[in-house]
């Protein structure tokens, strides 16, 4: 397996410059007078500030998890900066002519047009940068449907009602470390609300972009789904290269109601560090979707790619008869990357049902685990699971583990784990070599193949991109 | 068929080859003009499968001495999908199989790989469609199979239909037939053969690489060659395998043994 299989070398990252804006940042630490800072930044009404403070006098007496496979320095929390917002976010944005070119410049590069004229095709995109949302698209469009997309920030302000009573009910400001973390200090991110009955006409995006070095950055998405309603929603992440380490802790909060629908895929981005392991950002993120409601879904697909460390668990609580939770991964990781990700799947209703599909690529000295748990309650009669998880290694020196969990207590219940892990082989390419296929198109062939399975649940231009994503990332890995 | 004003297609030299420093090939000659089938026999271990993967370049053999000209061309200095690109077709003994990655796409690849080395513009989907269907009927190969991914799933026999209708889609100058009628029922080795032959043609050369003579009687050979101890020992024409099939390698492995 020697030398041909190993020289594992990423892609110089396309995403890594650095937008010159001047912002505005709280100094670095944490305290509750920061906390109450950024609560009153956002002049915020009282019970955002209550929930904050919560969160945060909660987070004082919780420790870091120690569990997850990966090793880190410890991480100085008072080093961080916990709100910056580039400057001219100050003031209130009547249109788009009022963002700063540089901003929208920024986006351009990184190919998310802000630009109504020039518009995805038919995906409305929230443009979170730093600290804060910089532009929401289709704003009007969707509101003729009811459609709510918009900053969280501004649905503190507009639809208080609807944010205190859906905010932290998934994922309790307690919950753990990063969450209440999270809790205390998030800044801004997506809020989405589908209204009783619609079909949300277009796929609804936040992309997220981290520019200050030392920023932290804490976003909170919160999507609603109301009694049979749907919506595909993705999401898009990069960040500047930098030869320090940023902590990124977001939280996604799903709730669908009966009959509802909630799509989410994700292809993670993140500057994952050098060749040798410096810098990139530690990716701790808490995602679940709570199925309330009878007959409804939640989807969550993700291709995650980037990221020195990624700590994830999308997770779905089917409380609701008949719902159904799904979870398709593609995790890849080169170099000295460390991916702890899987997924948790918790049925409390009747006939509740579950699929898993992971795949783990693991090149480079990087270390990729899948960690999932499949939980059946006492009262969940005739639930469902089906897991698949599969590791394919490149060269020897990367490493895969799988860590299933499966706690059932109900005895009705069939759950199904298949696991296999593969290893991407001198003869394997040998035989592409031998029909003329040279070895870098050999590996993306047999790599796209490997993970058909979930790129197949991505929209059409999210597949595409994921797959050119992953070839990318391993080019010059095979020589 | 042989025709001495053919051009030499493979010219070998001299050729010691090692695979983690055990030598194998042992000073290897052979040569191959264009039209000729040849057919290269010999006890297990006597190097003929080394052979077959030296000239396709696995890199787990390293050439410590000798030289290999393809058409005129150093094909020790080649990459192995360049040498593929080149004109040099291996079936295997093994063929591998590659989940989730459709045969139709894999011999589109391959192709638009060979098209590509040779100046030529790649092929479109439905062009290739048409002409892979067509190819099929070489191997009467149902085609099903090109939905499937490459080789998982198949029987013995299947792998070894698809990798002749790989070399009947990409033409080679030069096929090596690795044991490919080993694992074979009478049938399928009929079909196999059936493709080798409507393959065969003035201007490409075969090598078969095989324990029986049995293959030999539906593939006819223009020179049997018979390999111990890393070269070849003996070069005779079609009867010469059947005299190896009636007296085993006894009595050429004892001669060389006295050499």
């Amino acid at each position: 397996m020697s030398s041909s299989v190993q020289s594992v070398v990423s892609q110089p990252y396309k995403y890594g410059f650095v937008t010159d804006i001047e912002s505005d940042s709280l100094p670095r630490g944490l305290s509750e007078d920061v906390v109450r800072a950024i609560s009153a930044k956002k002049n915020e009404p009282q019970f955002m500030l209550d929930f904050r403070l919560k969160a945060y006098r909660r987070w004082l007496t919780m420790e870091e998890p120690a569990w997850p496979n990966v090793k880190y320095p410890p991480i100085d929390y008072d080093d961080i900066v916990y709100y910056s917002a580039p400057k001219q976010s100050e003031k209130k944005l009547d249109s788009l002519d009022d963002v700063d070119p540089a901003l929208l410049e920024t986006f351009d590069k990184l190919g998310i047009s802000i630009n109504e004229q020039k518009r995805l095709a038919n995906v409305a995109v929230d443009v979170v940068f730093d600290s804060v949302s910089i532009a929401t698209t289709f704003k009007e469009d969707l509101a003729k449907h009811g459609v709510i997309f918009c900053s969280i920030s501004e649905a503190i302000h507009e639809h208080p009602e609807l944010v205190k009573k859906y905010l932290g009910t998934v994922i309790p400001t307690g919950d753990n470390y990063f969450a209440a973390l999270n809790s205390a200090v998030f800044s801004d991110g997506s809020f989405v609300y589908i209204p009783k009955g619609v079909k949300c006409p277009m796929d609804l995006s936040t992309y997220f972009r981290m520019n200050n070095g030392d920023t932290g950055q804490f976003e909170r998405t919160l999507i609603v789904a109301e009694e049979g309603s749907s919506v595909t929603y993705l999401e898009g992440c990069t960040a500047p290269m930098y030869d320090t380490n940023q902590l990124h802790a977001a939280i996604v909060e799903l709730v669908a109601l009966d009959n509802a629908e909630i799509k989410y895929s994700t292809v993670q981005n993140w500057f994952a560090g050098d060749e040798n392991g410096k810098g990139g950002i530690y990716n701790f993120v808490t995602k679940r979707g709570l199925c309330k409601g009878v007959n409804s879904k939640i989807s969550w697909t993700q291709v995650e790619t980037g990221s020195a460390i990624t700590w994830k668990y999308p997770s779905c609580v089917l409380v609701g008869d008949n719902s159904v939770g799904e979870f398709y991964s593609v995790a890849l990781t080169n170099n000295y990357q460390q991916a702890d990700t899987g997924t948790k799947m918790v049925h409390v209703g009747n006939n509740t049902r579950s699929t898993i599909i992971s795949k783990g690529i693991s090149a480079g000295k990087s270390k990729n685990s899948y960690r999932g748990l499949v939980q059946v309650n006492p009262k969940a009669e005739g639930a469902r699971n089906y897991s698949q998880c599969d590791s394919m290694l490149l060269g020897d020196t990367s490493n895969a583990n799988t860590f299933p969990y499966i706690q059932v207590q109900n005895s009705t219940a069939q759950v199904e784990h298949e696991a296999s892990t593969s290893k991407i082989g001198e003869d394997q390419l040998f035989y592409f070599a031998q029909r003329g296929i040279s070895p870098e198109d050999a590996v993306s062939m047999i790599i796209s193949g490997f993970c058909r399975d979930v790129f197949n649940e991505l929209p059409m231009e999210f597949a595409a991109e994921a797959d050119k994503l992953l070839s990318l990332k391993l080019e010059n890995s095979v020589g | 068929m042989i025709n001495d004003n053919a051009k030499t297609i493979l010219s070998v030299r001299n050729l010691h080859a090692s695979v983690e420093g055990t030598e194998i090939l042992r000073g290897l000659n052979f040569e191959v003009k264009a039209g000729e089938i040849h057919a290269i026999m010999g006890l297990n271990g006597s190097g003929k499968s080394t052979f077959s993967k030296v000239l396709a370049g696995h890199p787990d053999y390293e050439v410590t001495a000798g030289e290999i000209i393809f058409q005129g061309q150093d094909l020790l200095a080649l990459e192995p999908h360049e040498r593929a690109n080149a004109g040099i077709f291996l079936a295997f003994q093994y063929p591998l199989e590659i989940p989730g990655v459709s045969n139709r796409d894999f011999l589109r690849v391959a192709y638009n790989a060979h098209r590509k080395a040779r100046g030529e513009e790649e092929i479109d989907v439905f062009d290739f469609d048409d002409l892979v269907e067509e190819r099929s009927e070489i191997v009467k190969m149902d085609v099903s199979f090109l939905d499937r991914s490459v080789n998982e799933g198949f029987s013995g026999g299947e792998k070894k239909r698809n990798e002749i209708l790989q070399m009947a889609l990409l033409q080679p100058t030069l096929s090596i037939l690795d044991e490919t009628d080993s694992g074979l029922d009478i049938d399928a080795l009929k079909t196999v053969s059936g493709g080798v032959n409507q393959l065969s043609t003035a201007d490409n050369a075969t090598v078969l690489i095989t324990h029986y003579q049995r293959l030999l009687n539906y593939v006819v050979p223009d020179y049997v060659h018979v390999m111990c101890g890393g070269h070849i020992i003996k070069t005779g024409g079609k009867e010469l395998a059947l005299e190896l099939e009636s007296r085993g390698y006894d009595w050429l492995t004892a001669q060389e043994a006295v050499v």
